[in-house]
């Protein structure tokens, strides 16, 4: 914490935290009330002549919750630490994170995620989840550099959105789960059960007006309670260190890591949006209209998780808490030293090539030779990239119809031109993953570097 | 004797308002939703699915309501507000410390936040439950246009504290354009664009100076993005909502199984 020391910290967040216990044992309990009353209370162990159930247990984590919550609000080092993630365990997690590990974990663990789908979903394991997540926040709190960055006001709703995104998610699969039952079952999904009309006024307008009560009372609450940040005078000449894009942007930011600014700030973009809108046309799948499945399109329905949560969302996650000065990468406890030096020596894929495999210079025309003879012998030297780049974007696709019956049945169905251009836009999407391994792996820059034309992929 | 809610009701200004009785039976409440002009936005009976809070997530009404949360703390906001290099900042210094209902900004700034998630998290539902197939095609087009609406409003919004977070979030946001191929002077390409050996794209011709109105993040830029972020993207965007809310009308109603 930067001008405070640990005990002024650790009194600005404890009023904070010990609400947020709080809060976290009223939510159990009334979800221990709710399990108990609806009768929805699993059985977990027999004991003699009793069952203890989830009920007993949500009501056991509020309870711990309660105990919490006067720690919380102490705002005393020595007591404190007891609420904290030990210091061995944030050394670990600062040592082992880096973008590799924080990519290629996200990766996996929404594969598992996936994969284990139906036992994530059900509602205890997800309860479960939840409150291993807030509690994991809540105890890491305490260290000034995680709060700094999680307090600062406009990471506030970066926070909410991934705890959003998570519930919305959840919810999301568990309804898709419940119609893929069904259906395996012979039965028409949920929603169709529902066809029954209503009136608009009042079954709908009502819920419009609660909506909108609810929700003018939340953003005043918020509004009265996180002020809007405001910093110094702008200044022309003061650049701060790191300079953020908005945080909707940071998923951009962090791909001019990989890309030059004219693929990561303006054909990337582009193509984001061309390619979300195109997804009605691509997508010829009939089922799954107007209901929650995911077995019935599976394909679709990777290719826009991996698109939105991994490639969209993480990256802001990595982009917001994790880069900062000079756009290093920072562990989640570690501080933010604008002096970490990390010493990178990129390489293009043509010097790989000519220089450290074959071991002669890279091509280069004589000088004063003409523009057509320096473009040829540009190409030339360029020329292990522009293969790999051309074989990429067209020939993975017709190889992907040869060995695959799902392509080939994709193909079969779309068309040429449509099955090219859905390709096309996945590998695109595909590539940024791939570029960011190639860089750190192999500490490779660019596949086709033609700085003479700007021109670098 | 008729209670004063009687006589009000009964009275003929009232009744040049209103139309119909109050809706308290079936046909009035059918009436209520025909005859109302902001009540007409909605048909008059809808499938029990349609209005399931676990169906629709309720995020693409949130966000329809922060965007009118947005024009109505926006527009307290231009009242005291000037976009020039002089007043931007103490224009919102004041708003913090002195003025009044201050707190607008703070409902401004969050509302947009919040409108930023709920419009992700309105596509994302919509996909989901693949709404976006036929005959729907069309509007989630129009929704990912408004996506994009979106982000620019929150953009052009951002530059207006001119504050340091201000100037440099833009700075940095802005600087891609220079790198767009042939039309940023530093973007690949560029070179084609040269007659008699002058290019013909440079720092004060390309887009980015386009974007900005000026060579850096200076008082045109600020003029500039106070324009769209008041005037010319809310325009669009309203067009774009009623196109977007009458097209769910027209292509069926909200969706559901077919």
């Amino acid at each position: 914490m930067h001008g405070h020391n640990e005990a002024e910290f650790l009194k600005e967040v404890a009023g904070f935290l010990g609400v947020y216990y709080l809060a976290l044992a009223a939510m159990n309990m009334t979800a221990a009330l709710y399990v108990w009353k609806s009768g929805k209370a699993l059985r977990i162990v027999k004991l003699g002549g009793t069952a203890a159930t989830t009920a007993h247990l949500w009501l056991l984590l509020g309870l711990v919750f309660l105990l919490m919550a006067p720690l919380g609000f102490s705002g005393d080092a020595a007591t404190m630490r007891l609420v904290s993630v030990p210091e061995s365990f944030r050394e670990i997690i600062n040592v082992a994170m880096g973008p590799m590990v924080y990519t290629v974990g996200s990766v996996v663990g929404l594969v598992v995620l996936f994969v284990l789908r139906r036992f994530f979903v059900k509602p205890t394991v997800a309860w479960i989840g939840l409150n291993a997540s807030l509690l994991l926040m809540g105890l890491s709190m305490t260290d000034p550099d995680f709060a700094d960055i999680v307090r600062k006001a406009d990471n506030v709703p970066i926070v909410g959105l991934i705890f959003m995104l998570g519930f919305f998610t959840w919810l999301g699969a568990y309804r898709a789960i419940e119609n893929d039952d069904r259906a395996k079952r012979g039965l028409p999904p949920v929603e169709a059960e529902q066809r029954e009309k209503v009136l608009v006024w009042p079954d709908l307008v009502y819920i419009e007006l609660i909506c909108m009560v609810f929700l003018t009372a939340f953003l005043l609450v918020w509004a009265i309670v996180l002020k809007a940040p405001l910093e110094e005078p702008a200044s022309a000449v003061k650049t701060p260190n790191p300079s953020k894009a908005p945080w909707y942007f940071l998923g951009l930011q962090e791909m001019l890591v990989y890309y030059d600014p004219w693929m990561a700030g303006v054909v990337l973009p582009s193509l984001i949006i061309v390619g979300l809108a195109a997804i009605p046309y691509l997508d010829f799948n009939k089922k799954g209209n107007g209901y929650y499945t995911i077995d019935e399109r599976k394909f679709a329905y990777v290719m826009f998780q991996f698109g939105f949560l991994l490639l969209w969302v993480t990256l802001i996650v990595m982009g917001t808490f994790l880069r900062g000065p000079n756009w290093n990468f920072f562990g989640p406890y570690e501080t933010w030293d604008p002096h970490k030096v990390e010493a990178l020596n990129n390489v293009d894929l043509s010097e790989f090539f000519w220089i450290r495999w074959l071991h002669m210079p890279r091509p280069k025309a004589p000088d004063g030779a003409g523009i057509l003879r320096t473009l040829a012998m540009i190409v030339y030297r360029e020329s292990p990239g522009i293969v790999l780049l051309v074989g990429y974007l067209a020939i993975v696709p017709h190889a992907l119809v040869l060995g695959s019956r799902f392509f080939r049945d994709l193909f079969a169905r779309m068309g040429f031109l449509r099955y090219m251009v859905l390709a096309n836009l996945l590998l695109m999407m595909m590539l940024l993953p791939i570029k960011m391994i190639c860089r750190w792996g192999f500490n490779l820059k660019y596949f086709v570097a033609i700085p003479e034309y700007m021109l670098n992929f | 004797m008729a209670s004063l809610s009687e006589i009000i009701r009964g009275s003929q200004i009232w009744k040049s308002v209103f139309r119909h009785p109050l809706p308290v039976d079936r046909r009035n409440r059918i009436a209520v939703i025909l005859t109302n002009f902001f009540l007409h936005l909605h048909p008059v009976s809808i499938r029990k699915q349609g209005i399931a809070l676990s169906y629709t997530w309720c995020m693409g009404g949130v966000t329809f309501f922060l965007f009118l949360v947005e024009t109505v703390t926006g527009v307290l906001l231009m009242f005291y507000y000037r976009p020039t290099l002089e007043w931007a900042y103490q224009d919102i210094l004041a708003l913090r410390d002195v003025t009044s209902m201050g707190v607008m900004r703070e409902l401004h700034r969050w509302g947009a936040h919040g409108m930023v998630i709920t419009v992700w998290l309105h596509m994302y539902r919509v996909f989901l439950t693949g709404s976006y197939k036929p005959p729907r095609e069309f509007n989630w087009v129009v929704g990912v246009i408004l996506l994009l609406l979106t982000l620019l409003l929150s953009f052009t919004g951002y530059l207006l504290p001119w504050d340091q977070l201000a100037i440099w979030a833009i700075t940095v946001g802005s600087n891609m354009a220079r790198a767009t191929p042939i039309l940023g002077h530093e973007g690949p390409g560029a070179q084609l664009l040269t007659v008699d050996g002058i290019s013909m794209i440079t720092n004060a011709s390309d887009a980015r100076f386009g974007l900005l109105g000026a060579r850096f993040v200076g008082e045109e830029t600020l003029n500039r993005f106070y324009v769209l972020h008041c005037v010319a993207i809310p325009l669009a965007a309203s067009v774009l909502m009623a196109i977007h809310f009458w097209r769910i009308r027209k292509d069926g109603g909200i969706s559901g199984p077919l």
